[in-house]
């Protein structure tokens, strides 16, 4: 298991470092000029000729990317263009918000999803199936800021039961862990259910009921427990996603955080910024799947063993 | 007294009727051979014995399945569930599949015992070894925690067979456990049934469409075809003398070693899906005796000296 652990990190190394070089040149290849929006209006060419040494803009390409990684290896992002503060600073301060979302978010899917999945799996067919499934699928086809829009509208402003907006208080991340979590629940939940329906029909689910286990015990024992490995995958796929998908809703309810972050520094081109916070994406990302990996290691001894 | 034994038993899957008033007995220390071609209808039997029609979607709906004195049709699931696994076991075709791949073996095998004697787990794991050395698998120990996919086909369907006998049932229900595989363990597996059923006084119902398997292990024969018993004898007398000329047919077919798995040459033309089950006698169309009245009308079931055969040829005339 460990050796299997050992094995898959370094197996991200390659990742990332393709990961890095992408990133860096994606900023660099897009239009437009973070020193037009920084210097003053009216600058003689020589005093915009500085400002490009100072932030090290007039080296070339591949002498930048050096520069940069070396530094962001050792936790230096460099500093905001714009907002003239240390990425890492900035990230430190956003980060932990979408943390606090995103994981909220996902545990709050994970749980309703795995339920109504599996309630509806072993009733299926049922008028409790056909129910819960439409819901998942109104869930699932509503845009995520249109719901938090909606839900604003009904639990903050008509009912005044949660603050509109903001981070300040713990009852300020319900509406938007719910507009989250809720197109994860139906993600979740659908592939429960088809996964428990697959299952439910392999011999060895038969093999179960001919040996007089007791449906209850065939449905949650062993078939959920099968059910989970697709699951897993889709999570581990939705810890990034979560963490930088949430921009919308970040940015419907005025929450700071990862998102909101990325989308400030787009609109001013600040390069930095944009860099340290898709490479935190991008971490989350890897981060997650190798969580994945190894939760359906332990759940599988096929793929402990290298053989799926 | 016959262990088992099921009368005009039908069986209904939605609209479908797949299976029609099929008779046999099985009694205890004897092997009851199931045959007849892919489609037929032994594996439905089974499930119907087995009370698994349910899961997949079919019901019994005529008929009676009376075991060891008790009527199984219309059983409650729960008084079902404690005859299943303890009295009555299943071995199912494919050993590659009927185990769960994410479970060790042991713990697959123990369960059986944990839930019908109430074992404790060491006494579970205690029974398990044991049996897995009686089916004479090597280092049952080491084994009895390793998962199904470090085992070879032969090594998991003895696997399957202790899981049937943990519980030390009454009855056994083999559904075709050698197809998946290759011919030497295809051999070994079936004496081991046929020592089981000898040394535990067992009834087995051995399903398969080998008919050479049928000379090798069967007391008796039931040869069915889409989905009606068309002959039942012993596998002597089915031998010497068959009476349908689908059990001829069958019996001049026994596939010899070069020939494909399976395969059943010889009887041109196809079981017929239950979709088209033919009117009258359901084997008229690939039958080379047939007569008129064999397209028009089904032929009664007509008792021999040792067994019983559905054809218009032995029909007794009034
Ligand atoms: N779930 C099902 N739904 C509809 N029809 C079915 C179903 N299962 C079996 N049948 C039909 O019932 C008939 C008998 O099937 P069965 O599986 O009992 O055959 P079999 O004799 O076991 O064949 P094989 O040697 O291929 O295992 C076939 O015509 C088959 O198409
Ligand atoms: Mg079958």
């Amino acid at each position: 298991m460990l050796l299997f652990t050992v094995k898959r990190l370094l197996m991200l190394i390659p990742v990332f470092l393709a990961i890095s070089v992408v990133i860096f040149m994606l900023v660099h290849l897009v239009p437009g000029d973070p020193i037009d929006n920084i210097i003053r209006v009216g600058a003689t060419p020589a005093e915009k000729a500085a400002l490009v040494a100072r932030y090290g803009l007039d080296q070339p390409i591949w002498a930048q990317y050096v520069n940069w990684f070396s530094k962001m290896v050792q936790g230096d992002l460099g500093d905001a263009i714009i907002l003239r503060r240390p990425v890492a600073d900035l990230i430190a301060q956003n980060l932990p918000h979408s943390l606090a979302l995103g994981s909220l978010a996902l545990v709050f899917s994970t749980v309703v999803g795995i339920t109504a999945g599996a309630i509806a799996a072993i009733y299926r067919d049922t008028w409790f199936d056909r129910g819960v499934m439409t819901v998942i699928l109104l869930g699932s086809t509503v845009p995520s800021f249109w719901l938090a829009l909606l839900m604003i509208l009904l639990f903050a402003v008509t009912l005044g039961w949660f603050p509109v907006s903001g981070a300040r208080t713990a009852s300020a991340l319900v509406l938007p862990v719910l507009t989250i979590g809720l197109g994860g629940v139906a993600l979740v939940a659908r592939v429960t259910r088809v996964a428990m329906m697959d299952i439910a029909r392999r011999d060895f689910v038969m093999m179960l009921h001919a040996k007089g286990v007791s449906r209850w015990r065939i449905e949650l024992g062993s078939v959920l427990r099968h059910a989970m490995m697709p699951v897993v995958t889709i999570l581990s796929l939705r810890i990034g996603w979560i963490l930088g998908g949430a921009v919308a809703v970040e940015f419907v309810f005025a929450r700071p955080g990862l998102g909101s972050l990325l989308i400030t520094s787009l609109n001013q081109r600040d390069y930095p910024v944009v860099q340290g916070c898709l490479l935190m994406l991008a971490i989350a990302v890897m981060l997650g799947t190798l969580l994945g990996d190894i939760v359906q290691a332990i759940m599988d001894p096929r793929i402990r063993e290298g053989m799926k | 007294m016959a262990l088992l034994t099921v009368s005009g038993l039908g069986v209904t899957i939605g609209t479908l009727s797949p299976l029609d008033d099929v008779s046999f007995e099985a009694h205890k220390g004897e092997i009851l051979g199931l045959v007849g071609e892919s489609g037929s209808g032994k594996s439905l039997t089974a499930m119907a014995v087995m009370g698994l029609l349910g899961r997949i979607g079919g019901r019994v709906s005529s008929g009676s399945i009376l075991f060891d004195g008790q009527e199984l049709v219309g059983l409650r699931d729960s008084s079902y569930r404690r005859l299943r696994g303890k009295r009555i076991a299943l071995i199912s075709q494919n050993p590659m599949t009927s185990l769960d791949p994410i479970v060790r073996i042991g713990a697959q095998i123990d369960q059986v015992s944990l839930l019908h004697l109430r074992l404790s787990k060491p006494a579970a794991k205690a029974r398990s070894i044991d049996l897995m050395q009686q089916l004479r698998i090597p280092d049952a120990e080491t084994l009895h925690r390793a998962y199904p996919h470090q085992l070879s086909g032969g090594m998991k369907q003895r696997i399957v067979i202790a899981m049937a006998l943990a519980a030390d049932p009454d009855l056994i229900i083999a559904d075709e456990p050698t197809t998946a595989l290759d011919v030497t363990i295809q051999a070994q597996i079936i004496q081991i049934m046929v020592d089981l059923v000898r040394a535990r006084d067992l009834a087995l119902i051995l399903i398969t469409h080998d008919m050479g398997v049928v000379a090798q292990a069967c007391n008796r024969v039931v040869v069915l075809y889409a989905g009606r018993v068309a002959e039942t004898n012993t596998t002597q007398a089915i031998f010497a003398s068959p009476c349908h000329p689908y059990t001829a047919s069958l019996i001049g077919c026994i596939p010899s070693r070069d020939q494909a798995e399976g395969t059943l040459l010889g009887i041109p033309g196809t079981v017929p899906g239950v979709l088209n089950y033919p009117k009258g006698c359901r084997f008229h169309p690939r039958c080379g005796d047939a007569m008129q009245v064999c397209a028009r009308t089904v032929p009664p079931t007509t008792a021999q000296p040792t067994g019983s055969v559905a054809c218009h040829l032995h029909e007794v005339v009034t």
